[in-house]
């Protein structure tokens, strides 16, 4: 049986949230396609993994389980991945697009000659008829990712190779368990017939891993600055609405490649998704890129100088004019109306 | 070991940064010729690293290698005047519509042909596409290990390396041999500015497509300077197995392109008035939105 695999990243002993996010997708599609959700986790002490996992509705759980597994490194579990798929085959594999994903998934693709599709925002699956060669193909993975600036939403699809293999951020896809009680096949892995020892030519000299301070993902209420900001001056006035409405400061990459905002406050495709209560866009014209990080907010709120942006066909309110204006008025009329 | 060879994979790319409005035409196509070609921003770090090293290890080379189409050949130039001693443009229509797969094979194949390089650097991704793949790729067809979301070499000693990483939540040191293929974040130094000096020695710098085009007689220049003779290589020039190129080489395929429409909100739309502003504020708190 061609089964759906998630590549299971783990710090510290404990499951990425993107890997059970995806864990959660593979197990929706792999009810479509009536197969099998299985999951592989590489590294050491990993006795806590299965009741971390196998929750999310995994049918069968590979560990790898050995301590020069931890932490990640390319080549062992590049080794591990390319040769349990060569025994199982599955139709579809999930990683997460995280340094660890990106790292390992074009590496595995390579090495099976497999497609792979990265930072996908959907996933579905569909049929697809190749004229040129009048074949039909059923149930393929629909690998959905904008493209090109933005300007247009590209399906991906791989119709000869597998597995058809994608990578996807963290905070994309929902997270939910299947059922708590949830009955899954636990393998542990012969880890010598998987890696030689060759595979271990990195040395890691140093590792400073922090949790990120921010909770952007976590915040009720973002406020968000574009490009249209203008400085990183200007940005202090988001800082400020934050503050007072107890949110976080997120950012459209423009503004982080102009230096406005830190990398870890990138909302959109290549950085967070978020679904607040209140999303506040701030001289953001809103390609799709950044809408796919935030178009989930319950409300949006659009300010900016430009009446056509983008970004105000989505928003709830639109605010046309200058946020050095409009920002303390905000905030003045939150207090008045808040005491 | 006192110098190295040294290859930087370098891309041209559309300035998707920076996508105007008339980018796109009426019928939903990416209209290419609005969007200026620029060096991918983070190939530029990876020179700056190459660079780096020829500094501390003179006698170093560094070249670029780019695959694309006879302009991308300006990739070579910005890298000359910048620094790097030479480069390739591998160029051909059985390359068109490759994906991130068989742009690896190619450049792979090309790498072997170049043979005995020392360090492949790259940039982590292209703005183009953002997959961060062709990095990996290239290393796994060659059989070399990938350092990725390299921000600094921290040592370089006979062929051992030390490198600075960075990830999503932290930094890493790790220590290896050559050879490797490392692919360089965007938070590494920028590159240096070009240099009068180079500027003056390769304006002149061409591919022979280039030279047929300009209608000139550089002949006698060219066999005197040789340096200023960008190689081009076609599929002709290195071994390849034709399965493994262009679209038919590629796994992945494009099934369909959709230009965005966006679904329009019932938006209420307001000005910047105290009494509009006063007005929205309460309905969010009275909604519960806020407070």
């Amino acid at each position: 049986m061609n089964n759906i695999f998630v590549y299971c990243e783990i710090e510290e002993g404990q499951v990425a949230e993107v890997s059970l996010e995806l864990l959660t997708k593979g197990r929706s599609l792999a009810d479509e396609l009536n197969c099998k959700l299985e999951a592989i986790a590489v590294g050491h002490k990993l006795n806590d993994v299965p009741k971390q996992v196998i929750p999310y509705g995994v049918d069968t759980l590979y560990l790898a389980d050995d301590k020069r597994l931890y932490p990640y490194q390319t080549l062992p579990h590049t080794s591990i991945v390319v040769k349990l798929f060569e025994e199982q085959k599955p139709q579809i594999a999930f990683m997460g697009a995280s340094s660890i994903g990106r790292d390992l998934g074009p590496r595995v693709s390579s090495a099976l000659h497999s497609g792979l599709t990265a930072d996908c925002t959907s996933l579905v699956i569909g049929d697809h008829y190749d004229k040129k060669a009048d074949k039909n193909y059923e149930n393929l993975l629909y690998q959905i990712r904008p493209a090109f600036g933005g300007n247009i939403i590209a399906t991906i699809i791989n119709p000869d190779c597998r597995p058809q293999m994608a990578t996807v951020r963290e905070g994309v896809m929902k997270k939910e368990i299947r059922d708590i009680k949830y009955k899954g096949k636990i393998i542990q892995l012969e880890v010598p017939k998987y890696v030689s020892d060759e595979d271990f030519v990195v040395e890691i000299i140093e590792r400073h891993m922090e949790k990120s301070k921010l909770n952007i993902k976590g915040a009720p209420i973002v406020v968000a600055g574009g490009y249209g900001v203008g400085s990183k001056e200007n940005f202090q006035l988001l800082h400020d609405l934050a503050e007072v409405l107890g949110g976080e400061v997120g950012a459209s990459r423009a503004a982080v490649d102009s230096g406005y905002a830190g990398h870890d406050r990138q909302i959109g495709q290549t950085g967070l998704t978020v679904r607040p209560k209140l999303y506040i866009a701030c001289g953001i014209s809103g390609q799709i890129q950044h809408r796919a990080g935030m178009e989930q907010s319950a409300q949006i709120i659009a300010i900016n100088t430009d009446p056509e942006a983008p970004i105000n066909a989505i928003a709830d309110y639109v605010i046309t004019g200058d946020i050095a204006e409009i920002i303390p008025k905000m905030i003045k009329y939150y207090k008045k109306n808040t005491k | 070991m006192k110098a190295y060879k040294i290859i930087v994979l370098a891309k041209q790319v559309p300035d998707t940064r920076n996508v105007g409005k008339d980018a796109m035409k009426a019928d939903g196509t990416v209209n290419r010729a609005a969007l200026a070609a620029i060096f991918n921003p983070e190939d530029l770090n990876a020179l700056e690293q190459a660079l780096r090293i020829k500094d501390q290890y003179p006698g170093t080379t560094v070249k670029i290698l780019t695959m694309g189409p006879g302009r991308a050949a300006d990739v070579i130039r910005e890298g000359l005047y910048r620094g790097a001693d030479g480069g390739i443009l591998l160029t051909d229509r059985a390359f068109a519509g490759s994906d991130t797969l068989a742009t690896s094979y190619a450049l792979g194949q090309a790498l072997k042909k170049i043979g005995d390089v020392d360090i492949i650097i790259a940039g982590r991704q292209a703005i183009d596409g953002d997959t961060a793949q062709v990095g990996p790729q290239v290393a796994e067809k060659l059989g070399l290990l990938q350092v990725t979301y390299v921000e600094e070499v921290v040592e370089l000693k006979g062929k051992s390396i030390v490198m600075k990483r960075r990830l999503d939540r932290g930094v890493e040191t790790v220590k290896c041999q050559l050879p490797l293929v490392m692919t360089v974040n965007g938070s590494a130094p920028d590159c240096r500015a070009r240099n009068a000096k180079s500027l003056m020695m390769f304006k002149r710098a061409r591919t022979v497509t280039e030279l047929q085009k300009e209608n000139e007689d550089y002949t006698m220049l060219y066999n005197d300077r040789p340096e200023l003779n960008i190689p081009e290589w076609t599929v002709n020039d290195i071994e390849t197995d034709a399965s493994q190129l262009g679209l038919t080489g590629s796994p992945t395929k494009v099934k369909s392109i959709e230009n965005v429409v966006l679904q329009a909100k019932d938006s209420k739309v307001i000005s910047a008035a105290d009494a509009q502003i006063e007005n929205m504020m309460i309905e969010l708190l009275e909604s519960h939105t806020i407070g």
